[in-house]
């Protein structure tokens, strides 16, 4: 089983269509990983997805980085 | 273009010269309790040339279908959009429908896990105009972009109003056509229940037969169709291939009903007739007709009567064909890929045929082309489409010396 982060990494990477090796803990997803709105509604979503929970849009629009996604996610998921 | 016959224009019009049918079994949901159970599909499309996979998941197939037309029409026609000539450069696609299918598959997301599901790109992918405004992101096409729906003559509009919009000075060109993905459970389901469609479930190609005593409906299709339009002397001082010159337009409405046209076709004929007037020519100077022919019972007649109408005595000259026969009804698309055709016609001199015209329906004694095409002398053709709303619209395109 892959850890936390790499799973939270490989999910940014396929939805912003980004190499992996990019993407660094502390990018942030529009303005180090070129992401739109749109695209980061459909990156928590697919975050959602991956780890079976739900993210409340409150807490989805603090999640701007990689190390924000992989937080919440340790955070809220036991 | 991209269309059942093929997902280029060459292969596309190989085919259609070589009288081939590309309808088949629909093989893209479970058809087996539709009365019709056949289409013409595309098939062995790759969206990979046209748009990055990823992108493309998010948007309907009609999308992708107009984006791989306009891509081919743009880099065959050379044109390049820069800084200069940005805010001159435009688009006019429009569909049918637009993204049933994505519309419907989020239905299913919202019953199947509620609304919170719904991807964000479910607006934006499924609307009509997004293709233009795509086209626009992609190439800094910074003028007018619109998107006509008109049913059936949604090509036909969109190639006219573009047209008249270069001649009005809002553009030096446009980006034209259509596009349509409506082989879906609800737009199969839908034109069914409206009965118009061929239930010829036992022999699929020869389902579209216009003109045909045994035809039963038309035949629905997918597909793309663009072309560039461009101010004469501009596309002359760059030096592009002009394969025709767009000389007129017309546009009428029936009035009458909502599916069903008049049986003296009296709005297509004064759709035929202003696109003649638009461009000052007689109707004995025009030898071709690419007919919107769509295998429809009372369709089909009405066309035939309206053509007499309009041409009298010069009827009796013309080839009038068409390849609805061959690529089924593409809706909104139609128009778009029936110019192209209309277009090459001219440029190779070649009426293609009407296939499956065994057994001409009474008063349908025109020269429809049956089932061979027909090398001839052509210097202008009409492109004629008529759509549900009793919309009409003709196009008149003549051969550039």
């Amino acid at each position: 089983m892959s850890s936390i982060e790499e799973r939270v990494k490989k999910i940014v990477a396929e939805q912003l269509g980004v190499k992996e090796e990019d993407v660094q803990e502390s990018a942030s997803f529009v303005e180090d990983l070129g992401a739109d709105s749109l695209d980061t509604v459909e990156l928590v979503m697919a975050l959602e997805e991956e780890f079976e929970t739900e993210i409340p849009d409150e807490e989805a629009e603090k999640i701007t980085t990689v190390k924000l996604a992989i937080d919440y996610i340790k955070e809220n998921l036991q | 273009m991209v269309t059942p016959l093929g997902n280029n224009l060459d292969e596309t019009w190989k085919n259609i010269c070589a009288g081939k049918s590309g309808i088949g079994p629909i093989e893209s949901f479970d058809v087996s309790a539709f009365s019709t159970q056949f289409g013409g599909s595309i098939r062995d499309f790759d969206v990979s040339p046209y748009m990055e996979p990823k992108e493309a998941k998010r948007f309907d197939p009609f999308i992708h279908y107009g984006m791989a037309a306009a891509i081919q029409a743009l880099e065959d026609s050379g044109l390049e959009i820069a800084e200069a000539n940005a805010d001159r450069v435009g688009a006019a696609i429009g569909s049918g429908i637009g993204g049933i299918g994505l519309i419907e598959k989020s239905r299913h997301i919202i019953d199947k896990s509620g609304p919170r599901k719904l991807s964000p790109f479910t607006v934006p992918g499924a609307i009509i105009n997004m293709l233009g405004g795509l086209l626009s992101i992609r190439y800094n096409m910074r003028g007018p972009n619109i998107a006509i729906t008109t049913a059936c003559t949604t090509g036909t509009h969109n190639i006219g109003m573009a047209g008249r919009m270069i001649a009005y000075g809002d553009a030096d060109a446009m980006i034209v056509g259509g596009a349509e993905l409506a082989t879906t459970p609800v737009g199969l389901g839908g034109f069914a229940a409206a009965r118009a469609m061929s239930t010829r479930n036992d022999d699929p190609q020869a389902a579209s037969r216009p003109w045909d005593k045994d035809r039963d409906g038309f035949v629905l299709s997918d597909g793309a169709g663009v072309l560039v339009l461009e101010e004469l002397e501009s596309a002359r001082a760059r030096g592009a291939t002009i394969y025709a010159e767009l000389q007129g337009f017309g546009m009428s409405a029936d009035a009458f009903h909502m599916t069903s046209p008049p049986e003296d076709g009296n709005g297509a004929a004064r759709a035929m007739q202003a696109a003649l007037s638009d461009a000052g020519v007689a109707a004995a100077d025009v030898q071709y007709i690419n007919a919107h022919g769509t295998s429809t019972p009372a369709g089909d007649v009405a066309e035939a009567r309206a053509v007499k109408s309009v041409f009298g005595d010069a009827a009796n000259q013309l080839a009038v064909s068409s390849t609805k026969s061959m690529v089924g009804h593409l809706l909104g698309a139609a128009g778009a890929v029936e110019a192209i055709f209309s277009v090459l016609a001219i440029r190779d001199q070649i009426a293609p045929p009407t296939i499956n015209l065994d057994n001409p329906d009474d008063e349908c004694d025109l020269n429809f082309v049956p089932h061979t095409a027909q090398k001839m002398t052509i210097t202008r053709a009409l492109s004629n489409s008529f759509g549900f709303g009793g919309t009409n619209g003709s196009l008149l395109f003549g051969k550039v010396d």
